[in-house]
């Protein structure tokens, strides 16, 4: 269980979220969602200490997650990264065994194999010596994907890893979520739309500075939600899964 | 040894003593400017080096080791600039332009105050035909602690520049490999005085980076690439300067500007034909 109290974080000044308190448990996929501005990215970030929290404790099965972030991928927007670090993709997928290597030790034989299967997951083995401003938006994505899996870890925070990318790289990333969700893995994804939900997703947060609503999709995505959260600039739309939404 | 060499070569040995000095300052900076490069710090690298010059003028006043003197300047500078940036909203390329002229300021005053035998000349430009064997020692020494230092945390250093989101994300203490950085930046900058001065330090340790950045797509590669061609400028510099008479430290860096102009027009990573003019 990832118990979430009372955090506040403030972004420049501004109040980005107020007063979540959430208990999400482990081992599902969760898709969290609002409109833009509502503090997804930053529920997220603030979560794993990337910014801080005016206040909140985050606890992982009763521990603070400060001891445990090893065990949490995270897999941030693309332009958090700078791309044109001269490093390839294969290096860039290494990078995923450094958390959970100690201070001193460079990655041996087995990280090396491992980055090499999981770069074969998401079918960016043909690309392993590329530079990783060469690739296109779907490709840099299952690199990025490839090195979380790289992490081993038991918890994978995602930052809209839908946006931008192809087809087939949704596709390969989705059915690689899929699989690892079935493995037992907990996995936290920011949706930037609200296609799709409840085919990716078992539960969802619903954001908008404060929590509009969190649990199952069945009985979490529903219009009324929907609404709260985004208010008027929905408008009229249908959207897969939620009937109309009448604005 | 030395004048053994001076020997075997048939050379001066003040002359072997530049070349030797030379090589040193090319693989340290080279090592060392590659992060700088990286993190887009050469503004905070520039900063840093004009802000040891009080650090040396109390050192020698105090009659303390110039290095100690120097780091803690140099240190505190970056903590300073860090603090004016987090703690208002003046950019940081304004906070590094403010502390690095006033302590620029407060060394030239200091050493002008000192009415020492410290050349405030030899300190700005470097004389690199009149370092002494103990210096040469000393920035050997330097040399071999920076790759050391470098080596061991190769792995921090590399993720923390390439991605410090994910960095802190999985509990990196980000902070402590900056302020590392920044001490060995304080400590290079001083142990290049003598060779080329504080004001030209920011040219050894970005042109040759940038350079070798051009060709590389490894970060090991690119160190150890800059770190060859900043060897190869510092001797091609000081033969060059004593064909023609010219002041040494200034033509190592010109060597150097010119290896970049050309990797600039030709190298296939900056695709400079082709590409043509970027579209911002």
């Amino acid at each position: 269980m990832i118990q979430v109290r009372n955090l506040n974080v403030d972004y420049f000044g501004n109040s980005a979220l107020q007063q979540l308190d959430i208990d999400i448990p482990l081992g599902y996929s969760v898709g969290i969602i609002g409109p833009n501005g509502a503090g997804k990215s930053t529920f997220i970030k603030a979560l794993l200490g990337v910014i801080p929290r005016r206040s909140g404790t985050i606890l992982v099965n009763g521990t603070d997650i400060s001891q445990v972030k090893k065990d949490i991928a995270y897999v941030p927007q693309k332009s958090d990264v700078d791309l044109t670090f001269p490093i390839t993709v294969r290096d860039t997928v290494l990078t995923g065994t450094y958390p959970k290597l100690r201070l001193f030790r460079r990655p041996g034989k087995k990280e090396k194999e491992h980055v090499e299967r999981c770069m074969e997951m998401v079918d960016i083995r043909d690309l392993a010596h590329k530079q990783i401003s060469n690739l296109s938006g779907g490709q840099l994505q299952r690199v990025f994907i490839a090195r979380a899996l790289a992490q081993q870890a038991s918890i994978f925070f995602l930052d809209e890893p839908f946006v931008g990318i192809d087809l087939v790289s949704e596709r390969i990333i989705v059915d690689l979520l899929k699989k690892l969700r079935k493995e037992g893995k907990t996995i936290l994804v920011v949706h930037h739309d609200l296609h799709e939900v409840e085919e990716y997703f078992d539960k969802t947060i619903i954001l908008n500075k404060k929590l509009i609503a969190f649990g199952d999709v069945d009985t979490t995505f529903t219009s009324h939600n929907i609404q709260s959260a985004y208010g008027a600039s929905l408008g009229n739309v249908q959207i897969k899964g939620l009937g109309g939404v009448q604005a | 040894m030395i004048e053994w060499m001076a020997n075997m070569l048939n050379v001066p040995i003040y002359a072997l003593n530049a070349g030797l000095s030379a090589i040193i300052l090319g693989v340290v900076s080279g090592v060392l400017g590659s992060f700088i490069v990286l993190r887009k710090m050469s503004l905070m690298g520039d900063a840093l080096s004009h802000a040891v010059l009080p650090g040396v003028a109390i050192s020698y006043i105090l009659g303390i080791n110039l290095l100690l003197g120097a780091s803690i300047f140099g240190l505190l500078a970056a903590v300073l600039i860090q603090f004016i940036t987090n703690r208002s909203t003046i950019k940081s390329d304004t906070s590094i332009g403010i502390i690095l002229s006033s302590f620029f300021a407060l060394g030239i005053v200091l050493i002008t105050f000192a009415h020492s035998g410290l050349d405030l000349t030899h300190i700005l430009f470097g004389n690199i035909l009149a370092v002494p064997k103990s210096e040469l020692l000393q920035s050997f020494i330097i040399m071999l602690i920076v790759i050391a230092v470098v080596s061991l945390f190769y792995k921090e250093l590399l993720i923390s520049s390439f991605d410090p989101v994910v960095s802190k994300a999985y509990g990196l203490k980000t902070n402590f490999y900056h302020y590392l950085l920044m001490m060995l930046l304080s400590v290079v900058t001083v142990s290049s005085l003598s060779q080329v001065g504080i004001v030209l330090v920011i040219a050894m340790l970005v042109i040759p980076a940038a350079t070798s950045y051009l060709w590389t797509n490894k970060l090991l590669h690119m160190i150890i690439l800059a770190s060859v061609y900043g060897a190869a400028c510092g001797v091609a510099g000081v033969l060059i300067s004593f064909t023609y008479n010219l002041p040494t430290s200034a033509t190592i860096v010109l060597v150097g500007v010119t290896g970049f102009g050309i990797s600039f027009i030709i190298s296939p990573k900056n695709n400079f034909f082709k590409k043509g003019l970027k579209v911002h």
